[in-house]
């Protein structure tokens, strides 16, 4: 239960939330041709005569879309429809040249699943009513010249999921976890590479408001919006609009609305008569598409252990804080780094740790993501070995590991080449505490009279002496031993 | 067995689909065309009398299953064959009368 409310005048309102995700299907093919599906080529290279709607090109469905809209359904629990069809969506619009879109109305191949949640409010489960696969369309830039647009098919006919959810979510905080644990699902499950900016991923935005506890009030649906952040956005200021026009005594009208990032509102796109009329019907070039029992337990043996199970197992079994695992398992590919850092020998709880500070730090610093780290999971775990080994200290091992970030090199080579390694040569480190013992005569009368905090004084004063090098533990245990 | 409710069209539908499919219908060619598809509408209804409750909707007339094609790139790169019969092609792209919603 959520306690997202919003004051009106005349009481609390409650925001009743439903989104619907495009999600690009991972695929090299296009959905019902052999046109590449790469991002960034050429204008209208990746076309092929099927996708340019030529008179007698027929469209067959590419197997690998199939497979990965199944496994997504499979990673949710939901229904897996062994038979579904291809409807016709009919419109025209110079960026589908068919006319229509194909579809899944009637028989979507998914049915209902849902999601887990965490939010400041606890756990909560989302429904997701359908998963279908449609076509995308292509691209329209306006810009180019002065009474001409310019149509670019290279993504007419890409594969998409339509994931649905149930308007089960109640704030915006809600919403923008839903799309992020959306997200994480399906970059584990490699159905979708989650690539907001590059439009892999957007949501459409659905928003009604009610008194808490009454029935659903009208919705508004805001299109195309791709962040998590702009998700919220959308979410807080149409529920304070559609309050206020509530509470003014004006009534909600069902309707599209587009999002304007800079001003950060919603408006309304100027709907035209007609406009919604879409005479869908089953797609007569396609016969229905019947899924056998071998082919959906092929998806399910292919799905790799997934965020939820994975962060209970790193609690578990390796006894990594919550909110470590959490951090890890997040992302499939932070995931991935973490366990190529268990495979090459580093300790989890320890790994853990170097991970979400050392690490994340020093990435967040130079900008980069875990894919693009200088630093190898092999090269990680050569250095957390030589802290558990007491080669390194603590702060020595900070050093090291900001020299290797800058050029790259093996622990071992960084500490052989710039003597870094940490002495625990008892000789050398009696001899420093000497001489500096009888240059703090004071200081010594002064700790043998009680006043103990200055042991911290003579343990500094050691290391510094010892260019940092000297091993804390060998350095207390013989500086108790001489003040004594 | 359910009665066959009659179903017509009128003048104003019938522009109306033809506005939807982007056809020009003069006034004429709507006058003419409200009794034939009412005459088509009736054959259809025909149909109704018989008792299909118990038959499964015929989705093609010969058995055959849906074909899949493997994911792998074999066309594409055709630009010049995709723009050929555009009434306007410019630096790779359709050119097509500015829309802007």
């Amino acid at each position: 239960m959520s306690n997202y409310r919003i004051q009106g005048a005349t009481g609390e309102w409650e925001v009743v939330i439903g989104l619907e995700v495009h999600a690009q299907i991972t695929s090299n093919a296009k959905l019902f041709s052999g046109a590449s599906t790469a991002f960034g080529s050429e204008p209208n290279t990746n076309v092929s005569l099927v996708d340019a709607a030529m008179p007698g090109m027929l469209p067959v469905p590419n197997a690998e879309c199939v497979k990965q809209a199944v496994r997504t359904g499979l990673a949710i629990d939901a229904q897996i429809h062994r038979w579904s069809r291809f409807d016709r969506k009919n419109y025209f619009y110079a960026d589908l040249p068919q006319g229509y879109q194909i579809s899944q109305l009637y028989h979507p191949i998914v049915g209902e699943g849902s999601l887990t949640v965490e939010t400041d409010e606890g756990e909560k489960v989302i429904g997701v009513e359908r998963i279908h696969i449609e076509q995308d369309a292509g691209k329209l830039m306006h810009d180019q010249h002065p009474t001409m647009s310019y149509v670019d098919l290279n993504r007419c006919g890409v594969a998409l999921m339509e994931i649905v959810s149930k308007p089960d979510m109640r704030s915006p905080a809600e919403a923008g976890a839903y799309m992020k644990k959306l997200r994480a699902i399906l970059r584990y499950v490699g159905s979708c590479d989650g690539n907001m900016e590059q439009g892999s991923m957007r949501a459409d935005v659905n928003v009604s408001v009610r008194k808490p506890g009454a029935e659903f009030g009208t919705r508004t649906e805001t299109k195309n919006v791709n962040s998590v952040r702009f998700i919220q956005q959308v979410v807080e200021y149409e529920a304070r609009r559609q309050v206020d026009v509530i509470e003014e005594g004006g009534t909600i009208v069902q309707e599209t609305r587009l999002f304007d990032p800079d001003k950060g509102v919603t408006r309304s796109m100027r709907s035209k008569e007609d406009a919604h009329d879409y005479r869908y019907f089953p797609d007569p070039d396609l016969l229905p598409l019947v899924l056998t029992e071998d082919f959906v337990e092929e998806c399910k043996a292919s799905l790799p252990e997934l965020p939820d199970a994975k962060r209970q197992r790193y609690v578990d079994a390796l006894g990594i804080t919550p909110y470590n695992a959490d951090v890890i398992t997040s992302d499939v590919e932070t995931a991935r780094w973490f366990e190529a850092l268990l495979a090459a020998g580093a300790e989890a709880k320890a790994g853990a740790n170097w991970l979400t500070s050392e690490l994340f730090g020093a990435l967040n610093r130079l900008g980069k993501d875990i894919g693009q780290s200088p630093v190898s999971p092999e090269q990680a775990a050569q250095l957390l070995g030589l802290v558990a080994d007491g080669t390194l200290s603590g702060s020595l091992a900070k050093q090291v590991f900001e020299i290797m970030l800058e050029t790259g090199d093996d622990p071992a080579r960084i500490v052989e080449e710039k003597g870094l390694k940490q002495t625990s040569d008892t000789g050398a480190i009696e001899a420093a505490i000497a001489e500096i013992l009888s240059a703090n005569a004071d200081k010594v009368d002064q700790y043998k009279d009680g006043k103990e905090a200055l042991f911290g004084f003579f343990v500094g004063q050691t290391m510094k002496a010892m260019a940092g090098k000297a091993n804390p533990k060998v350095v207390n245990e013989l500086l108790k031993k001489a003040l004594s | 067995m359910i009665a066959a409710r009659a179903m017509s069209v009128d003048s104003a539908t019938v522009r109306r689909i033809a506005s939807l499919a982007r056809i020009a219908t003069s006034d004429a060619e709507v006058e003419a065309m409200v009794p034939e598809l009412n005459n088509i509408l009736g054959w259809i209804e025909q149909l109704g009398e018989v008792d299909t409750s118990a038959v499964q909707p015929m989705t093609a007339v010969i058995a055959n299953t849906l074909r899949l094609r493997d994911d792998v790139v074999t066309d594409g790169d055709i630009r010049d064959r995709v723009l050929a019969n555009a009434p306007a092609a410019e630096h790779g792209f359709f050119g097509v009368p500015k829309v802007i919603e």
